[in-house]
């Protein structure tokens, strides 16, 4: 059951690394979002760098649940989805594992980039710190609840809209601990560790209760 | 072992495909689907596979592995061949027999999981082992597909018009591997419209129907 997990990990990984495989767009797409804002808001350093910490957040959200849509459409056109739910790992393993690898190859780079993004909007060190932090904690979550909302609208041909718009409402307790986590070196109102602990609650509550949901979804779409 | 199904139903969309259906296939013996498009055979498979629920009646593996689903002791060919473009027919098929394959072949079965190049040589594609699968041709590909059920060992094959895109000589490979998989003792359950070169007993669907109307 091990291998079959690796396996299914290595398999993921390299498609998302291969040509067509998507996965620095999300990267490249945080880039525009985040070089965007300072044109619309307007070059004031000082409110650049209050609401920066919730840019980069609505910034990784975004890119987050962009890649997300082809999570098991991929799978589901070309049939590998009906094999893999004959496998003897069981489906929601299938489902964390998938997470996992796109989490790895999509949402991890634009982790390891977000505090370069924050100089553009003024941000100081520590504030860098811990806007990356908490995308740390936090994207897990994003990515969980997102998988919901692949599995749910897998064999529909353009359902990348609907996906966003079923999964964005729950991302909203992540978003609003997310930014105040971040931003609470910058003046936030919340302290420290409250918010990035209720982060973490949510990013563990939905790793160990979306693969559930997914698989459910997953199962019903195959018949 | 011995594959039995008693007192099917299926409904698809809210239609009855066919009801009261039923089959048993013991080891080594091959049960070939056959009827007229929209009969029901693809449904037949995908329920044997366990990918569509039953409406009525069960199918069961007799003297199969009791921890294991039906599903999981079935390959299942589909239209689709599940591989992934991007990837070579290698990294495919080592993908797929660590995924499907047991990790340990049952003490009774008397052919084992063959290696990834065996397996490609034997249906002919020795020469396209390391290309990516989007290069190769139609037929190629389904023999990639078909590839993958001997590099992971399971005793049921459910083929759904496995001659598909195949050429002649493929098809005649296709028929040995076959036979050598019911002589090992394994089952096979394929539906087709073409003569698969197997004898089997063959399960008309749609028959009822004709009979109804």
């Amino acid at each position: 059951m091990k291998s079959a997990a690796t396996a299914l990990f290595m398999r993921e990984w390299r498609i998302a690394r291969r040509i067509g495989g998507g996965a620095s767009t999300g990267a490249v797409f945080f880039l525009i979002l985040v070089a965007l804002m300072p044109f619309a808001i307007g070059p004031d350093l000082n409110l650049l760098a209050r609401i920066g910490p919730a840019i980069l957040w609505i910034a990784a959200l975004l890119s987050t649940l962009l890649g997300l849509d082809r999570l098991f459409q991929g799978d589901e056109e070309d049939g590998s989805l009906d094999l893999l739910a004959q496998a003897r790992l069981p489906l929601e393993v299938v489902v964390l594992v998938k997470c996992a690898a796109h989490w790895t190859a999509g949402v991890l780079p634009l982790i390891v980039v977000s505090p370069l993004f924050g100089l553009m909007l003024a941000l100081d060190a520590q504030a860098l710190g811990l806007v990356a932090a908490s995308l740390l904690v936090g994207t897990p979550a994003l990515t969980m609840i997102g998988a919901i909302g692949a599995a749910l609208t897998v064999s529909l041909r353009r359902g990348g809209l609907l996906m966003a718009v079923l999964v964005l409402p729950l991302t909203i307790p992540v978003l609003i601990f997310g930014v105040s986590a971040a931003s609470a070196a910058s003046g936030g109102a919340a302290p420290l560790l409250a918010p990035f602990l209720a982060l973490a609650a949510l990013s563990l509550a939905a790793l160990a209760g979306a693969p559930f949901a997914a698989a459910a979804a997953l199962r019903l779409a195959g018949e | 072992m011995r594959l039995v199904g008693a007192n099917i139903a299926i409904e698809r969309g809210g239609r009855r495909l066919f009801s009261d259906l039923s089959f048993a296939a013991a080891a080594g013996e091959a049960l070939i689907v056959t009827g007229p498009n929209g009969a029901g055979k693809s449904s037949l498979l995908r329920a044997i596979a366990g990918l569509l629920r039953v409406a009525a009646g069960a199918v069961v593996l007799e003297g199969g592995d009791d921890e294991l689903r039906l599903g999981e002791q079935a390959h299942y060919l589909g239209h689709a061949d599940a591989l992934k473009g991007a990837l070579t027919a290698r990294e495919n098929l080592e993908f797929w027999a660590a995924m499907l394959g047991a990790e340990k072949t049952p003490a009774d079965a008397r052919t084992g999981p063959m290696p990834i190049g065996a397996a490609l040589d034997r249906l002919g594609l020795a020469h396209v082992v390391d290309f990516p699968v989007n290069f190769l041709s139609a037929g190629q590909r389904r023999r990639v597909a078909l590839a993958r059920l001997l590099v992971a060992y399971r005793p049921l094959w459910l083929l759904d018009e496995p001659t598909s895109a195949l050429d002649a000589a493929a098809q005649a490979r296709l028929g040995e591997i076959m036979r050598a998989h019911l002589a090992g003792g394994g089952m096979i359950v394929a539906a087709t419209h073409a003569p698969l070169g197997l004898d089997g007993r063959e399960l008309k669907l749609g028959a009822q129907e004709l009979i109804g109307s």
